[in-house]
């Protein structure tokens, strides 16, 4: 496995966050580095934080302590996010309004040969969201999000509601295009294998989530 | 199954298929925009001379001369039904207009703004929901100087609150919906996601909030009218002819109220059954049943 050494592309710095005022800390003082062409799996029981930690990573919520830092800087929060993420519900990532070819190209153009590797057919264009099934809206979900400009993928159990042979496909893709790019990711997954087949670190939130749930 | 009562439920089977919600809908929406329409244009262009006073002809019963009979000067009831409901579509529109204007600015501005500005605008919402409609129709007329200006200053004036909460909740949605946020975080303004996702969601609920309006302030027109703070006697609205004819109706002019109320009700219903289905089409939940 490959070692990376130097400045951490990503970094999560003493972070805390609550759904509310007063309600109970979610995350609790939870520090993370992720370097540049690296990927970590981010792994621990259900309701643990994993996502709210995936949402405060992609600039997605706002934590109340600490912050997220991108390459030594503090998360932009206008322009477009060098971090991006990919979510668990296609079907919540896409407005149901706009047909499949707005969404894809939402924020650039992916390129035909992308599309085909990626298995998106050319009559999907045309549909509504509601006229695909969720393994398909994944696509364009992970396809919209691979422009140049994204640098850092958060994958939040991305392919769960695939079948095998589709989720080996999306993975070999989506490993293949942050490989060439030299992009970071961090990956949330139930999947110990896929972790380990993915990954070339795993962090188990628990472990480095302080907050206190007996006080 | 005999034979004949297989071919009745096949005609029957197809004709339900015939009349799916999408056909429904725009038969009731073109019918009543049809009603509607006629019926705002024959009485803008109606003269006056049609309901003239005759005395000769007071009290005449329904007839082909004077097809919903005439009142106790000798008017005809029909060239007056129509007249009137003319009166209180035109107030009707205006007042939709006037109050979907208000509801959509306070609503959105609610929903996006958030805080001390949202609390004020809801407090409003509640003020004017708490008071009985009806009270605070009269209040405004009244304070307006009755007539024509007064019912129309008052139904505009009111009829905002439900549109309000109804634009602010689905905005606020809208916001907060995932692919919403997305689309901030690949770098798109406030205005472009306004504009590429917010307005064409919110839209089609304002719309259908419009259309469901539409009937309420016709109904509100005519019953200020009735209670005599609205129209004044001598103009020809529902409401008008509908409270004269009530002197009348024991010693048995029936017909000075049934037909004027029946063309009233006629317009309020083909109007809202159109709302009810343009709701249950365009939203996508139920888009998709028969």
């Amino acid at each position: 496995m490959q070692k990376f050494h130097g400045e951490p592309a990503l970094q999560a710095a003493h972070i805390s966050f609550r759904y509310q005022k007063n309600a109970p800390w979610v995350l609790k003082d939870v520090n993370l580095e992720v370097e540049a062409g690296e990927r970590v799996a981010l792994v621990g029981p259900s309701g643990c934080g994993k996502s709210t930690l995936a949402g405060i990573l992609a600039g997605y919520e706002i934590p109340e302590s600490g912050e997220v830092l991108w390459e030594g800087r503090p998360l932009e929060r206008r322009g477009y996010c060098p971090v991006q993420m990919i979510g668990q519900h296609p079907e919540q990532a896409v407005n149901p309004r706009w047909r499949m070819e707005k969404i894809l190209r939402e924020c650039w153009n992916p390129k035909e040969e992308l599309l085909q590797r990626m298995g998106i057919e050319k009559s999907w264009m045309t549909r509504w969201p509601n006229e695909l099934s969720g393994g398909e809206l994944q696509r364009f979900c992970i396809a919209r999000v691979l422009g140049p400009e994204t640098k850092f993928l958060v994958c939040d159990e991305i392919s769960t509601m695939l079948d095998v042979i589709t989720q080996a496909q999306i993975w070999q893709i989506l490993l293949e295009e942050t490989e060439r790019r030299r992009m970071g990711m961090l990956v949330i997954t139930h999947n110990r294998t896929l972790a380990e087949r993915v990954c070339s670190r795993i962090v188990n939130l628990e472990e480095i989530n302080h907050e206190a749930s007996f006080d | 199954m005999s034979d004949r009562s297989f071919q009745k439920a096949q005609k029957r089977a197809a004709a339900e298929i015939f009349w799916n919600r999408r056909r429904r809908t725009l038969f009731v929406l073109g019918a009543a925009v049809l009603y509607l329409t006629v019926t705002l244009a024959a009485g803008w262009f109606m003269s006056p001379e049609c309901y003239d006073i005759d005395y000769s002809a007071k009290f005449t019963a329904p007839c082909p001369a004077h097809l919903f009979g005439t009142d106790y000067m000798g008017r005809d009831m029909f060239f007056r039904s129509v007249k009137g409901l003319s009166n209180s579509i035109g107030v009707g529109i205006l007042a939709s207009a006037v109050s979907s204007v208000i509801a959509l600015i306070l609503g959105t501005a609610a929903a996006l703004q958030g805080g001390a500005l949202d609390r004020f605008i809801n407090w409003c919402v509640d003020l004017c929901m708490g008071i009985p409609h009806l009270i605070l129709l009269i209040l405004i007329s009244f304070m307006a100087g009755k007539g024509g200006r007064g019912v129309l200053i008052a139904v505009a004036l009111t009829h905002w609150p439900e549109l309000t909460r109804l634009v602010r909740a689905e905005v606020l949605q809208i916001r907060s919906a995932r692919y919403v946020q997305a689309s901030y975080r690949m770098g798109k303004t406030r205005r472009e996601v306004a504009k590429e996702h917010i307005l064409p969601q919110a839209l089609p609920v304002y719309l259908i909030g419009v259309v469901l309006l539409f009937p309420h302030a016709i109904m509100h027109e005519a019953a200020i009218t009735f209670l005599g703070f609205g129209f004044p006697a001598e103009v020809p609205a529902i409401g008008v002819i509908l409270s004269e004819s009530m002197n009348h109706i024991t010693t048995g002019k029936w017909w000075m109220a049934v037909f004027p109320g029946l063309m009233l009700l006629t317009a309020v219903m083909l109007l809202d059954a159109a709302g009810e289905n343009l709701k249950r089409l365009l939203n996508p939940n139920s888009g998709n049943e028969a």
